[in-house]
């Protein structure tokens, strides 16, 4: 019998279960490298090359190199072993979550000073809240392009 | 016999612990939420325990995808401050009661409670930002207060446990702590937690609301809240949100949960929106 998963129709939103982790498991293993002081400078020395020395998927490489979080979570990468990337990077985890939203940094932190995403409409996928796919990217830097 | 007098819980976010090593905690972004643990620091002098245990989890520091325990308690003498990937946090180390704490493993385990025994490991910002919120900030060569007996919860990877488990495992650990022959007070903290979501378009999720049912359910009826489903979680407070399950650890080792003693007495609440990505959730509860 198949697992129950209750948890695939929430908008924006991938849980981390066996499966995720199993298709993760060398991308999040090279994140908890990074907790190495020694590691984060052979990293930012030559990102491809120490890339290379792990079992990773070419995708997953090039999620990476991107720093394309939300790329790197579809591949199996967790936040938590992702935000070692961040911190090699020395940004902080608002800027980290941010970046996965399509909003600038300065449009994220204006929504977090205003109490936050509302739950209203990013319950369930097919609401209207900005968090489903029909809204995404969001933010006003996409409205001032027009797109 | 030792005995456990009051409960904690509060948040746990990483960027607390780095307005406060970076001197930031009086910045007009940080200075409500600080202020909200003001009568916290008072408290804890005024309540110093013998003990800390201290719930919390794992941010994939101590525990990679190699090993992945459910429940793990620290039985060593001392833990040293995670490097994260901003390197360590500027504070001391963590002294452990291996004693107690190998007493609680032996007991909960024979109550029928899988727990990892762990004798090397260190403690990330889960652990170390309610100590600085609940403690302030150790002077050089100044240590925390009291040992802690460092207790892990795995809420990154699925299946994570329930509430109910949680509240159950809450309860045997009271038992556990109540058959320690040395005469000790000891605090159980539940920490990390209230609405958050780091990942994905719906990062930044925050609902005050159900925040703060929570906040009333745990201290009024600890029982119904226990049978919610981790979905409710995930929905209504953000994926990382589940992290709220610890709390019901600390929740269930309150005297009133298994006797007719009354409702724990709240000595603080707080809230605030936002820290971080996060709201920020508080409460301490006295046994009666």
């Amino acid at each position: 019998m198949a697992l129950h998963k209750p948890y695939t129709d929430v908008p924006g939103t991938i849980i981390f279960d066996a499966e995720q982790s199993r298709k993760g498991y060398w991308l999040n293993q090279f994140c908890m490298s990074l907790m190495k002081a020694e590691n984060r400078a052979r990293f930012k020395a030559d990102e491809r090359a120490y890339l290379d020395e792990w079992a990773m998927t070419e995708e997953q490489k090039q999620a990476v190199l991107a720093r394309d979080l939300n790329w790197c979570m579809r591949t199996g990468g967790n936040i938590y072993f992702l935000a070692k990337i961040g911190a090699t990077d020395g940004l902080s985890f608002q800027q980290m979550a941010g970046s996965m939203t399509g909003m600038t940094e300065e449009e994220y932190r204006a929504m977090m000073l205003a109490g936050g995403r509302s739950a209203q409409g990013n319950r369930v996928v097919g609401e209207d809240g900005d968090a489903q796919a029909h809204r995404q990217p969001q933010g006003l830097s996409r409205l001032k392009e027009g797109n | 016999m030792a005995r456990i007098t009051a409960s904690v819980y509060t948040s746990h976010v990483p960027a607390i612990g780095a307005a406060l090593d970076l001197g930031r905690d009086q910045d007009d972004y940080w200075r409500p939420l600080f202020q909200g643990y003001e009568p916290s620091k008072q408290w804890m002098k005024d309540n110093k325990p013998d003990v800390i245990f201290l719930v919390y989890n794992d941010h994939a520091t101590a525990f990679s995808l190699d090993m992945i325990p459910t429940f793990a308690i620290g039985t060593a003498d001392s833990y040293t401050p995670a490097d994260e990937g901003w390197g360590p946090r500027p504070v001391p180390t963590v002294v452990g009661h291996p004693e107690l704490a190998s007493h609680i493993a032996q007991s909960v385990i024979q109550q029928d409670f899988d727990l990892t025994i762990v004798n090397k490991m260190d403690v990330d910002h889960g652990l170390t930002v309610p100590l600085s919120l609940m403690c302030g900030q150790p002077g050089p060569g100044q240590g925390w207060p009291c040992p802690v007996i460092p207790f892990a919860v795995n809420v990154v990877q699925y299946p994570v446990p329930s509430g109910q488990r949680c509240f159950n495992l809450g309860r045997a650990i009271r038992n556990a702590v109540e058959s320690f022959d040395e005469d000790l007070n000891v605090h159980i903290w539940g920490t990390g937690g209230m609405s958050h979501q780091l990942q994905g378009a719906r990062a930044g999720l925050i609902n005050k609301e159900w925040d703060l049912n929570f906040l009333d359910r745990l201290v009024d009826n600890p029982h119904g809240l226990a049978k919610m489903p981790h979905i409710d979680y995930v929905r209504e407070a953000g994926s990382e949100g589940i992290e709220l399950v610890m709390w019901l650890i600390a929740r269930g080792a309150m005297s009133d949960i298994d006797s007719p003693a009354p409702v724990p007495r709240v000595a603080h609440r707080f809230y605030h929106v936002p820290a971080s990505n996060t709201a920020v959730g508080h409460l301490i509860l006295e046994n009666q």
